[in-house]
């Protein structure tokens, strides 16, 4: 445990001193989003019936966008070969910095979400479940991202094959974080899309950690 | 220091390495015992880093096995780990954390270690505050270097250390070489540049280049 603690310390006070890195993510998600109207066209109505899903599939990019380098700076500069002969599992590595990641690029992203949703004309119903749903499907894409960082490791264009690799596995937490939103804002019960959305991470969670850390050791070969 | 640096003997049996589909060596055989040193020896790409990095359990050998007190390090590779130290080629300190704070991360990662003393055994106190990225090639090693001092391990393994580093500095690695191997630990070093090592062995990697037809792996 003492390495989780190490780990995630160390790299929260990485992210605080090259705090411009974490900041270029959520300048992208905004950005992204507030394309949308000017390339819709200001109305109202349709841009409040598309406000969860691009919200979402800004998201979805943004840590597409952020996830590339989670292992590479340690894979460059000979730390990972380190991580790997420690004491601690390399599984306990990979969550240590999805969290690390997380905490400073899915929080950020999470607090502008309903900033954005007021300038895409959201129904006031859906700000709740639109955090609710990012907290829970962030998470789980980061861990998703994760997985796919390990296994591109060390690939030239990896960015691109990353991209390739966890987009469809992205789709599922898309279509039911856009679910959750949609059914709260038309006055459903979105117990069932958040569910879902709890299992995809419960999954996640248990499987990609053990994937990426396979990976990584294939990479240091 | 604690006993487990007391014994040892580590052995490498009939190995063989093969990288990227070529067979880089094979039929490798060396002893070490309690106290002993070996240096690696051989032109670039003779495989003096693939072996370091299969004696860590980086990699895994195609052909033979690797020993401690008889028994292959592969069945037990959390205690392989706890017993070694490897300083590979790149020197894995972060540019934005201070040569402290890069120290201490390992110091925590590995279970433990005095900072203070390790910052000591290489002259890098004055030098603790500044973050890595202002730092000298030569002292970035140094700062990698600093984690042999962390806590005792039973098996350095050292890849062309003295690489970048002053006189000064390669007085104080042999020194501490030196300590370590009256304590009963053991040391493998791949170098070009002379570390002064008594009654070392030297591992010719020439010796175990592959005979030309059966060159294909």
């Amino acid at each position: 445990m003492s390495a989780f603690r190490a780990i995630l310390a160390r790299d929260l006070r990485l992210a605080l001193r090259q705090a411009l890195d974490s900041l270029l993510v959520v300048a992208f998600f905004v950005i992204a989003v507030v394309l949308f109207p000017l390339g819709v066209g200001p109305e109202a109505n349709v841009l409040s019936r598309m406000s969860s899903g691009v919200i979402w599939v800004a998201a979805l990019l943004s840590v597409l966008l952020s996830m590339d380098r989670l292992f590479q700076a340690d894979y460059e500069d000979g730390s990972l070969d380190l991580l790997a002969l420690s004491p601690a599992a390399l599984e306990t590595v990979v969550i240590a910095k999805v969290l690390a990641h997380w905490l400073v690029t899915g929080l950020p992203l999470i607090i502008a979400a309903p900033v954005l949703a007021v300038l895409l004309n959201m129904p006031a119903d859906g700000f709740g479940l639109l955090v609710l749903a990012l907290l829970l499907g962030t998470p789980a894409l980061n861990l998703i991202g994760a997985l796919g960082a390990a296994l591109v490791l060390g690939a030239r264009r990896g960015g691109v094959l990353l991209a390739l690799l966890i987009l469809p596995l992205s789709v599922p937490v898309l279509i039911f974080g856009v679910g959750a939103v949609e059914a709260a804002i038309s006055g459903y019960a979105a117990r069932v899309p958040m569910l879902l959305l709890g299992a995809i991470l419960a999954g996640s969670l248990a499987l990609c950690p053990w994937g990426a850390a396979a990976a990584l050791r294939q990479a240091l070969e | 220091m604690n006993d487990k640096t007391d014994k040892g003997r580590f052995d490498c049996r009939g190995l063989a390495c093969v990288r990227g589909g070529r067979r880089v060596f094979d039929r490798l055989n060396m002893t070490l015992k309690a106290g002993g040193a070996l240096v690696l020896r051989g032109p670039n790409g003779s495989g003096k880093s693939s072996l370091l990095r299969l004696m860590a359990g980086l990699l895994h050998p195609a052909e033979g096995q690797i020993a401690w007190d008889s028994a292959p390090v592969a069945d037990d590779p959390e205690a392989h780990r706890a017993r070694l130290c490897y300083v590979g080629h790149l020197d894995a300190q972060k540019p934005a954390l201070t040569l402290r704070e890069n120290l201490a991360f390992w110091a925590e990662i590995q279970g433990g270690g005095d900072v203070g003393r390790a910052l000591d055994a290489f002259a890098l106190t004055a030098l603790a505050d500044q973050p890595a990225r202002f730092l000298s090639a030569g002292q970035r090693r140094r700062a990698n270097l600093a984690r042999l001092a962390l806590a005792p391990r039973a098996l350095w393994l050292l890849d062309e250390p003295a690489t970048a580093l002053d006189q000064e500095t390669r007085l104080r690695l042999n020194a501490l070489i030196a300590d370590l191997r009256r304590t009963g630990g053991m040391v493998v070093v791949s170098t070009h540049e002379d570390l002064d090592l008594r009654e070392a062995h030297t591992l010719n990697m020439a010796d175990y280049a592959p005979r030309p037809g059966e060159a294909a792996a």
